[in-house]
């Protein structure tokens, strides 16, 4: 048990410290927080001379945009970037969902001709799943894809994807066969965004935010060439990519525990440090062990992966943790703050506003991606091998599950 | 990075686990609790044969000259199985002790018996419902009462904590089978690990001489058996995460299997979660111990509160997964909370431990 680099690892992490430290912008230099159009520019530039100097997606094949390298470099990569302001997480759906999908289905043509500028963020991939009576139940999808000689027509709706109006091309999940049951009847294709037939249109967010939108197909026509994988197929490629974005994600989840420590350091009541105040203590030491166990457990995964393992169900955790604590933190700290919290202008709120934009932007980390209750369903089902509880859509074909006043 | 332990060490594991789980049944631990014996003295003839008390001992002293890190696959299992021996006593607590404060003439001595398991040891700090030291150490002879002592009416050996005619406190070796030595049984919560009353009329004792102040010997002990303790901890955990799940699979309550309703579901959801962080904390805690980190007294504190934490949680949403069955004497359920009681308070509990670990996190 250690925690030392190999040679060769550490010979790498040396080689991008240096690079990054010529090249990423320090965290002392970092300006304030950037408006939604703002961050996508910075975000792009940033990939792209990131590939330029060959550390876009180290752990991709380099005839497909990536370095060639292992899981583990990219790992170091994440750990030393963490030290600037880059915005070097921007394009992870696309990059860490899309990118498996396109690798393992699409023809050798399409991978060199689409991967290597997704790897520099020259073209943007959005993940089309979810639907307005598809959420926690992912499969309930209705979008249709109807053959039409080599094409597919596509009609219907996705809802929470994320970054689609800055999207070149996207993957979907559609419905081609509604007569049998529900898991065998989806097929998964890509999708030119600035195609006729699909429309785009962000979704006003509770805390004034748009990051997610909806997605609209009209008679959207795409090649069967766009299809990835076995018409019937979609499930099975659906769960390679949600497994993928498992090690994607994985220890970028935010708990805002760094950020709690930070304000609990500066801030006094009646001149005494509010570090003294029992409650505080009481709080400090709950979120830090949660805090702690969470990166810890990610470590461990880490090493699981580095001897050639997959990241497993229990990669759910750190989600299911660090979300709400992340919003009880904030919620904990705009309490600390008294009147001077309820002020949002990042001119005067305590790190530019930090707690107000994540109190009212955390709710939605806790039902992006998989809600805290599916986090747990996954846990007790595929970690712990508990049974599944009944459902009224076994043995059914699709276009006879019961849907109650959901529009099919 | 390699976080995570080695082939070997998980080859010990898998060894200790499949001999405690046919040598320490719940009914032998049920023989212990019910019975009037103070520990399981054939299994822990086992343990002594396998040379596990002997595992952090250097080879010099008699020992196997191993790193923590096999000490803690170990403990795991002990926890697992509630071993009712005195290891954490004498091999956490007393040997380490030794380790921590004795100096090296009086480690060559004492080691050896302790690595062989001829003695039995253990440490007597606590004396009543606070943490002062009345007990007074006067010419090489202790008087004085120490209360809830960790297989005290077994131990041959007592690490005892006094003070001197100056106010000074220090730790003393004590044989316990001196005739000015009267023990006594105390009723506890968790008699598989029981304790017992030692009161110290002019014992003659051997102060522990090494150069390590006796206050900062103990904050080591401490640290040290913080992170043992943890993976007893986990390896309860675990066991009371099986429990629950094999019942509430096996039973039906409403045409179905109540493991099938989401409500049990995500209790368990919920044990494994504390579960797993309790284990990747005491996983760092392992780390900084065998490596002897700068980070061992944060990554202690961290692994002790999220252990005590997490047996607390999974071993009484156990009780409460059996339903009526979990309350009774029959049911193992009881078996584990109380373990979890009793491990939580050796040490401090959590309100202490919680207030090290903000210490330790705001001058990091």
């Amino acid at each position: 048990m250690d925690f030392k680099d190999s040679a060769e690892q550490s010979a790498f992490r040396a080689e991008i410290r240096d690079w990054l430290s010529k090249n990423a912008t320090p965290k002392s230099a970092a300006g304030g927080r950037k408006d939604q159009s703002e961050a996508y520019q910075d975000a792009k530039i940033w990939y792209k001379k990131v590939a330029d100097a060959g550390y876009a997606c180290l752990n991709w094949p380099k005839q497909y945009g990536g370095a060639g390298l292992s899981d583990i470099h990219k790992v170091i990569w994440s750990q030393e970037v963490a030290n600037y302001a880059e915005p070097d997480g921007y394009f992870v759906i696309g990059i860490g969902n899309c990118g498996p999908a396109i690798m393992h289905f699409a023809t050798e043509e399409q991978k060199k001709t689409l991967l290597p500028p997704m790897a520099s963020a020259e073209t943007v991939w959005c993940q089309m799943f979810s639907e307005p009576s598809a959420g926690s139940d992912v499969a309930g999808l209705r979008t249709s894809a109807v053959a039409d000689g080599d094409n597919w027509i596509i009609n219907g709706q996705k809802i929470w994807t994320s970054g689609a109006q800055h999207s070149d091309y996207g993957v979907i999940l559609c419905r081609t066969d509604p007569t049998i049951s529900k898991y065998r009847g989806m097929t998964m294709f890509f999708i030119d965004m600035n195609q006729a037939g699909v429309e785009v249109k962000p979704i006003k967010q509770m805390d004034g935010g748009a990051h997610f939108n909806e997605v609209f197909f009209n008679n959207a026509v795409i090649p069967d060439a766009y299809r990835l994988g076995e018409v019937g197929g979609g499930w099975g490629a659906a769960l390679l990519v949600l497994m993928n974005e498992r090690l994607a994600i994985a220890g970028v989840q935010p708990d805002g525990f760094p950020e709690f420590l930070k304000l609990v350091k500066t801030l006094h009541i009646d001149g005494e440090p509010i570090s003294a105040n029992p409650a505080v203590r009481e709080h400090l030491a709950e979120w830090y062990y949660k805090h702690a166990g969470i990166k810890a457990s990610t470590n461990r995964m880490l090493t699981a992966v580095a001897k050639g393992g997959m990241p497993g169900a229990e990669a759910a955790l750190g989600k299911l943790v660090g979300a709400v604590m992340n919003q009880d933190i904030a919620n904990y700290a705009i309490q600390l703050m008294g009147d001077a919290a309820a002020i949002c202008d990042p001119a005067f709120a305590e790190q530019q506003a930090h707690f107000q934009k994540t109190v009212l932007f955390s709710p939605g980390i806790r039902l992006a991606g998989g809600t805290d209750e599916v986090m747990r369903n996954v846990i007790a089902e595929q970690v712990l091998g508990l049974p599944q509880e009944p459902r009224a859509d076994k043995g059914l074909a699709f276009n006879e599950i019961p849907s109650g006043n959901q529009s099919r | 990075m390699n976080f995570d332990f080695s082939e070997d060490q998980k080859n010990i594991q898998e060894q200790a686990r499949s001999m405690l789980a046919k040598e320490c049944s719940s009914a032998s631990v049920r023989h212990i609790i019910d019975g009037d014996q103070y520990f399981d003295a054939a299994l822990w003839q086992q343990v002594v044969a396998l040379g596990w008390p002997a595992i952090t001992i250097a080879e010099k002293h008699g020992g196997l000259g191993l790193s923590y890190l096999e000490l803690c696959v170990i403990a795991t299992e002990l926890g697992r199985s509630l071993a009712p021996i005195p290891f954490i006593a004498s091999v956490y607590l007393g040997t380490e002790l030794i380790k921590a404060a004795a100096s090296p003439a009086q480690q060559q001595e004492w080691l050896p018996a302790l690595a062989s398991g001829d003695i039995i040891s253990t440490v007597a700090i606590s004396e009543g419902k606070t943490n002062h030291v009345d007990c007074l150490v006067s010419d090489n002879q202790l008087s004085g009462r120490k209360s809830a002592v960790l297989h005290g009416m077994i131990a041959n050996t007592a690490i005892v904590s006094a003070k001197n005619e100056n106010g000074e406190l220090g730790l003393y070796f004590a044989e316990l089978s001196d005739s000015s030595v009267s023990r006594a049984p105390q009723d506890s919560l968790d008699p598989s690990l029981p304790r017992a009353e030692l009161i110290f009329d002019k014992t003659p004792v051997i102060q522990l001489a090494g150069q390590t102040p006796a206050a900062s010997a103990l904050h080591t002990l401490f640290d040290r058996a913080a992170v043992l303790l943890a993976f007893e901890q986990v390896g309860g955990c675990e066991a009371v995460i099986d429990m629950a799940k094999a019942y509430t699979t096996d039973r039906y309550a409403f045409g179905r299997q109540v493991a099938s309703f989401q409500a049990i579901k995500h209790k368990l959801a919920d044990m494994f979660v504390a579960k797993e962080l309790a284990k990747s904390n005491a996983y760092y805690g392992a780390w900084a111990l065998a490596a002897d980190a700068p980070e061992l007294p944060l990554a202690a504190a961290t692994a002790r509160v999220s252990a005590i934490d997490a047996y607390y949680l999974c071993s009484k949403e156990n009780i409460q997964a059996h339903g009526g069955m979990g309350f009774t004497w029959e049911f193992d359920c009881h078996l584990y909370y109380r373990r979890a009681q009793n491990l939580s308070t050796l040490l401090g509990g959590n309100p202490y431990w919680k207030g090290l670990l903000v210490d330790r996190l705001l001058a990091a």
